[in-house]
This record gives C-alpha cells, structure tokens and sequence, in this order.
C-alpha cells in the first residue's frame, strides 16, 4: 500500500513538474495553494498592521476623552476641504488599483500600466496635499517638538503675519497646553499613514517597471494583487483618520 | 481524446485550479467607487451638523461601511476563501478585544478624575 502510493504520488508529481508554469514554487503542489498561501501570509502581515496603527487609535481615543475640549479647538484647525480632498484622492487610487488588478488577471498590459500609473500620480497627489497641511502647521507653530509655540494659541495676534491670514482666536493656557498632544498624535497617525503612502509609493514605480516589460500579464497576479491588498488597507487607515482627525469634532 | 494531446496553456490552468480564482468584474469596482464617494460627501455633510453625542457615532458608522465595502469588494474578501475570511475576523475581533481591555481598564480607574 504505502508503496504503491508513493509511486503514484512520484508520478504525478512528475508529470505536473513538465507542465506547470515558471513562477510554480516547488514547495507547493499547484498553483492555486500558491496563490492561497501567500494571500493568507499577506493577511497576516495586514493584521499586524491593524494592531499597530490599532495602538495609535486606542491613545488618540483615550487622550481625546481626557482632554476632550482640547481636542475639539485643535482639530478645528485642520482644513475639512483638504481632507475631503485628499480622501478622495486616495478612494480614487484605490479603484484604480482595483482596476490594475483586474487588468492583470486578464492580462491586458497597457491597462495594468495605465492604472499603476494613474495610481502612482494619486498617491502623489495625496502626499502634496499633505504637504500643504503641513506647511501650514509649520507656518502657524503648530508642531510638537520641532516648532510648537503655545503663545500662538493663547495669544495669537503675537504674529500678525499668520494672525492677518487665519484669524483665530485666543484660547485660555490650560486648554491650549493640552493641543499639543493633539498636534502629537496628529503628527504621528498622519505621518506614519504618509510613511505607508511614501513606501507604496516606492513599490508602485517598482511594479511599472516590471509591468512594462510584461511581468504580471502572463498569469502570475499575486505580486499586484498583494500590492492592492496594502494600498487598500492604506486607504482604510485614511478612511478612520479623516473621520477621526477631521470631523468628528468639526459641528462645535 | 483531447486528452492525450499536448496540454494548451488554458488546460494547464485549469489543471491547476485557475477558474477558481474569482476575477471581480469592472462594473462591481465602479459601483463600489460611486458607493464610496457618495459616502465621503454624506460624512463630511453630516459633521457639520449639530448632533451632539451622533457625530462621532455617525462619523464612525459611515468609516466601518466604507472600510467594510473597501474590504468585501476591493480586497476580494467577499470572494476569497474561508481561511482569509477567517483571518480578516480573527484580526478585527483580536483589535477590538484589545481596545475593549484597554478601555475596560481605563473606566475602572480613573475615568472623569483627570
């Protein structure tokens, strides 16, 4: 029994060894447990993901309710029209990437080249934009631990120049002390959301390249369907982040 | 007798369980961006409005429905496997059992005392 087995086992194995398609790993026995088993690994991956920016939202949410008032002036200086803005930017790169993978599991090239590319030039879009907001922090003194002036909440005529372009009003000492960690976490959730963005980014140009030359429109999709599965959880980190930077404080 | 014959490309995938990958169509992704940006708008227009304790559970409820269609359609979760399905519920039930313990230990403390 156990030899006959065997044989039939070393026969086909044999016979799929003449047959299957180059990017067939040896450890797996078709290519469909490949595709499985390296989606279910890029779930993984994406899990940690979750449990990391999982902490940074479990401080906001906590920080937000000890310093609630705080957080409601801080996050009225954030500009609703650039966030919306860049939330659509990143929903429409992400249909384009939707998009390049299902030109890549047709194999259509120029399609899958096209839709990584208007996918590049989104995410682009979305980073200038993030530079404006910045810039304008950084204009304003709004930066914890590199350009943070308190004066320029309690007092803001002390700099007539941004004074004369925003008009904000003065708040008292122990409310604006506390949108520093405000302008903390800000910092921190948006700019390690960015750091996702710059790193996708990155692989995008990679994955252009490659498409180019016909990489991914022979068959083999896991690369650009793995790629979309992270540029997607990207986009549902902006996603919670818009709602929770931006509005949910906006009606006061 | 088709069989016997040199295996087209097309055989070979199929041999190899191809057709079961689930290629989602053009029109669902369309749908779903439209879904998406209606969406967006109607959570921006609903944080302008005065609705006290609603806001944020508004704001978050419109998020999840975008997050959950992002998931189901783009990320193919709706047409993946039981095994990925199961891992994306492991994670999000392992995420909220953390926030919940989180909580949990913050409101038995010191919560209002600040």
């Amino acid at each position: 029994m156990p030899d006959s087995s065997t044989v039939e086992h070393g026969a086909s194995v044999a016979a799929e060894h003449e047959e299957h398609p180059a990017y067939l790993r040896h450890h797996f026995e078709s290519t469909e447990q490949q595709a499985d088993a390296t989606n279910f690994a890029m779930w993984l991956f994406l899990l940690t993901e979750i449990m990391f920016f999982g902490g940074l939202f479990t401080a906001y949410l906590i920080y937000r309710n000890w310093y609630y008032p705080a957080f409601v002036a801080a996050s009225h200086q954030l500009d609703v029209f650039w966030g919306t803005l860049n939330t659509l930017v990143l929903i429409c790169s992400s249909f384009t990437m939707a998009m390049g993978v299902w030109c890549s599991e047709t194999r259509r090239k120029k399609g899958l080249v096209l839709c990584l590319a208007l996918t590049f030039i989104l995410g682009l879009c979305f980073l200038g934009i993030k530079t404006i907001e910045y810039s304008e922090k950084i204009e304003k003194h709004h930066v914890p631990g590199f350009h943070y002036s308190l004066q320029s909440f309690t007092d803001p005529q002390s700099d007539p120049k941004v004074f004369n372009e925003y008009h904000d009003k003065p708040l008292p000492v122990d409310l604006a002390v506390h949108t520093e960690v405000y302008f903390s976490l800000y910092f921190l959730m948006t700019g390690m959301h960015a750091l996702h963005m710059i790193i996708g980014i990155g692989i995008l140009a990679f994955m252009i390249f490659r498409a180019r030359a016909g990489a991914y429109t022979s068959g083999h999709v896991t690369f650009v369907e793995n790629f979309g599965l992270y540029w997607h959880f990207v986009d549902i980190i902006w996603i919670y982040l818009f709602a929770l930077l931006y509005l949910i404080s906006r009606h006061q | 007798m088709s069989e016997h014959n040199e295996p087209t490309q097309t055989d070979i995938a199929q041999a190899h369980g191809e057709h079961a990958h689930h290629i989602v169509s053009p029109k669902i992704y369309v749908v779903i961006l439209l879904a998406l940006l209606v969406a967006t708008a109607a959570t921006v227009w609903a944080s302008f409005l005065e609705l006290g304790i609603w806001n944020p559970v508004i704001a978050l409820a419109i998020a999840c429905t975008k997050a959950t269609l992002v998931v189901l359609f783009f990320m193919h979760v709706k047409y993946s496997t039981k095994l990925t399905m199961l891992t994306v519920l492991a994670g999000i039930f392992m995420f909220l059992t953390l926030i919940g313990m989180t909580l949990a230990d913050y409101i038995s403390r010191a919560w209002g005392q600040w």
